[in-house]
């Protein structure tokens, strides 16, 4: 809440409008800017927000990209992301935007529009039941029914997105809340109620696990988006901890920036696509501490074989991610920052030494299977391989310096961003993680460029992937957003293909991606600007080009059609059952048919 | 805690919730979006302002399950608290059943004959129907409704269980 906004007086406010109500609620919760598209029952809103300059508003092409630009401005910033969208189809268009959003826990307030009440439950024009759509896409959702809860509501909505786990919250607002007077209130000093999390650790598990640690011979951590969730000074608690102990790292796809890439002591992704040292780490480590991460079916592999031998302990801030699907032995209930700094406290405060030559044995393990290089590829003659072009991207941008965030589509070219684009701090890298979203990159880079006007943001997109979203190429244009999108153009849903020559012999049913447009020309209507690079030789100069233009570009880089991204761990697979690429040796698992049933 | 095991238990949650529109829905949204077995839910408020209810549930699964149906509901925002009556200790479980027979001449005088075995009490009756209202364990409702069976059970109406520790012990 704004430090500024002093209490309205009860008189002041019941001049005012509930769609004023909202308005100036959002105000009070620090709201900046909110991603939309009008519509009949949010025209009061509408009609607000042209009387006012505090709020901006984008209005976007689709509302599931108002979602994505909103969890990318939330992801990028730490804060709240805001949405306003009409009643019926736009709610309905929002719903997928709120799943990924619960699923990747990102704090999102989502405003719908809604009939009037009188006429709820009577079919009227564009009604849509929308909390009761909602009710599994988000963490919660209200339907305002009375003027006097309006202002409650939002500032409740705002303190339960960010609370604890965050997450996406709908308020339903049917139309004659709007218009009607609503008495303004302020958010409440006091407790909510009922939804208190727990954020400071239980010292006695703290230190259990410190006890674990101190004593491991073949320690490992595990963090993941939990670390990114709890802010930046968690990510940076992390590095002292993991600095101070000298134990390997390993981060999920959505923890990815919590630790630098380029620390020696990072053994990159793990999961499906990570790496070989991180999966045989967890493997085969005795100690697992797992911080803010949610042992998700794509890290684990085959439950049964998941990291066989080691004491786990695992500090999330949502109870219900203990347990879940691996038992642990030190279930530790807290923020991930607040336990990182707890655990520091009680790792100087204890006595007990470290097995250094334990430890420095776990390393030299550790070095072996690093030396296998596993992320190796050749790139030999015109045809760009797509991990060349991730890699090249990376060098060049690093070279520019410029504060530099990444988003991706879903598929292949994710993964190969994940493994090659090398995140030195938290924020900058923005994913559908657990929904998987394809068409989240380019609205989310939206998002993230409104956020920081002056920072490169790149979508790194599949040309399947980008089709599904691209009617904000508009939103780009109107704004002057200088996202640039670069597509791994492979011409194949890549992602679907590999799993088809892996898993269904090399039947390509339906995931060629047959009549694509010209890119350059769809770039070129949507007045940006359009690349197209076909020769390794001339990537770079591509690349260049792409970054140095002031405004959007979509660069389409014709890649190798069938490459696999490796290493893999198929599905029903355990770590130790990892595919290496052509390029590493190591056999081909078979993929069991108890694998074959899973996603 | 490495093997918690697969072995199944019942287990009757109580569970305080804000008592708002949609708050039953959440609760059982959750239980059918991810899985979970409902055996019985019962939910009413339960403080003198009307803003409290108490849904009682019974439910199974492994521990690993039960601590997840545990955990999934404390973090639903209207929930205030959860409570593993099984888990903590001695408690009751009753439910009310309304049980309506129908029938003539010696089927009649049996069935009152049992119902007065069963402290099942009479609220109505006509010539040729009784309903009873009997309190009790599920299992006792169960074996009365058996035996009314071949006398002439019409309808049974059941509230599910409501349970609470014994002793002392409060759940707020
Ligand atoms: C094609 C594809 C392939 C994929 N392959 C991989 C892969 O190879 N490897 C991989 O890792 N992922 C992969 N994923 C992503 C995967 O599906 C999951 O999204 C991801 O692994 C989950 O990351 P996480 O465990 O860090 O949890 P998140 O989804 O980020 O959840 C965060 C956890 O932290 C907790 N938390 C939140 N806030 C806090 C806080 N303040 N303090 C403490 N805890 C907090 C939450 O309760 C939750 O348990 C893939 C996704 C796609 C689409
Ligand atoms: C909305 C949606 N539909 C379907 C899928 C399943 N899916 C996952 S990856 C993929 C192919 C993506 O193709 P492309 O964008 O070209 O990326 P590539 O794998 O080729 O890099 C598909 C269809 C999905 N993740 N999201
Ligand atoms: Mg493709």
């Amino acid at each position: 809440m704004s430090a500024a906004m002093k209490p309205a007086s009860t008189e002041a406010a019941l001049t005012m409008s509930g769609a004023e109500v909202v308005l100036r609620a959002l105000k009070d919760n620090g709201v900046e800017v909110i991603f939309g598209y009008p519509g009949g029952a949010v025209l009061p809103i509408y009609d607000a927000i042209f009387q006012q300059n505090a709020i901006r508003h984008i209005l976007v092409r689709h509302e599931q990209a108002a979602v994505h630009a909103a969890e990318g401005y939330a992801r990028s910033t730490g804060k709240v992301g805001c949405v306003l969208v009409t009643s019926g189809p736009g709610a309905t268009n929002a719903v997928t935007g709120l799943v990924d959003a619960l699923l990747d826990s990102i704090p999102i307030v989502c405003l719908t529009g809604q009939v009037p009440t009188h006429l709820i439950g009577n079919d009227a024009f564009q009604e849509a039941d929308t909390t009761g759509i909602t009710r599994p896409a988000t963490k919660h959702n209200y339907l305002v029914k009375k003027s006097e809860d309006l202002a409650r509501v939002v500032h409740e909505a705002f303190y339960v997105a960010k609370s604890g786990r965050p997450g996406p919250v709908v308020i339903d607002l049917p139309k004659d809340i709007l218009i009607n007077k609503a008495p303004y209130t302020d958010a409440p000093k006091t407790e909510h109620r009922s939804y208190r999390p727990q954020t400071e650790p239980d010292a006695e598990q703290i230190h259990k696990a410190v006890a674990l640690l101190k004593a491991a011979k073949k320690p490992v951590i595990y963090s993941g988006g939990g670390v990114i969730n709890a802010g930046p000074e968690a990510s940076r608690l992390l590095n002292d901890f993991v600095h101070m102990t000298g134990f390997p790292v390993t981060n999920t796809l959505m923890g990815l920036g919590a630790f630098p890439a380029e620390d020696p002591l990072f053994l990159g992704m793990l999961g499906m696509h990570g790496t070989y040292e991180a999966n045989l780490a967890m493997h085969g480590c005795d100690v697992m501490l797992n911080i803010g991460a949610r042992f998700d079916d794509r890290v684990t592999g085959r439950l049964n074989a998941f990291s066989p031998d080691s004491k786990k302990i695992h500090a999330d801030i949502d109870p219900s991610s203990i347990n879940k699907n691996v038992p642990v032995d030190v279930p530790i209930v807290g923020d991930a920052g607040r336990v990182l700094a707890a655990l520091i406290a009680a790792w100087k405060a204890d006595g007990e030494a470290q097995d250094k030559p334990a430890l420095a044995a776990w390393w030299r393990q550790i070095d072996e299977w690093r030396a296998k290089d596993c992320l190796r590829y050749r790139q030999e003659g015109k045809i760009i391989k797509p991990q060349h072009a991730v890699k090249r991207l990376y060098e060049i941008t690093k070279e520019l310096g410029r504060e530099t965030f990444i988003t991706t589509e879903v598929g292949q070219h994710q993964m190969w961003a994940a493994q090659y684009f090398g995140f030195q701090k938290p924020n900058r890298w923005m994913t559908s993680g657990g929904l998987g979203t394809m068409g989240y990159g380019l609205p989310s880079a939206m998002g993230v460029q409104i956020a920081h006007p002056d920072a490169l943001v790149i979508d790194i997109a599949g040309e399947a992937s980008i089709l599904m979203n691209i009617q904000e190429m508009g939103t780009l244009a109107q704004y002057r957003l200088p996202v640039k999108v670069f597509i791994l153009n492979n011409e194949y849903m890549g992602m679907v293909r590999q799993w088809q020559e892996l898993l269904h012999g090399g039947r390509y049913s339906e995931s060629y991606s047959a009549a694509l447009p010209d890119f350059v020309k769809l770039a070129e209507s949507f007045h940006a600007k359009g690349i197209r690079v076909t020769d390794a030789a001339d990537l770079d100069a591509g690349i260049r080009e792409m970054l140095a233009h002031p405004g959007p570009v979509i660069a389409d880089i014709a890649v190798a059609k069938d490459e696999n991204c490796f290493p893999m761990i198929p599905s029903g697979a355990a770590h130790n059952e990892m595919i290496l690429g052509p390029d590493q040796e190591g056999g081909v698992a078979g993929v069991t048919d108890e694998g074959k049933v899973l996603v | 805690m490495s093997e918690a095991g697969n072995a199944q238990r019942a287990a009757t949650i109580a569970v305080l919730v804000e008592n708002e529109a949609g708050v039953l829905a959440r609760v059982i949204g959750l239980f059918s979006g991810r899985g979970y077995n409902i055996d019985s839910l019962t939910v009413a408020p339960v403080d003198e302002t009307g803003r409290i209810s108490r849904i009682t549930v019974v439910t199974s699964g492994t521990e690993m399950v039960i601590e997840q149906i545990k955990a999934q509901l404390d973090r639903l925002v209207p929930v205030h608290k959860v409570s593993d009556l099984t888990l903590e200790g001695p408690h009751l479980v009753r439910e009310l059943a309304l049980i309506k027979v129908v029938g003539r001449g010696e089927e009649r005088v049996e069935a009152l004959r049992l119902a007065d075995a069963f402290r099942a009490r009479v609220v109505d009756a006509t010539t040729e129907s009784f309903v009873f209202e009997m309190t009790g364990a599920a299992e006792k409702i169960d074996a009365f409704c058996a035996l009314m069976r071949p006398i002439g059970l019409a309808e049974v109406s059941r509230t599910g269980a409501v349970a609470i520790a014994r002793g002392p012990r409060g759940l707020t």
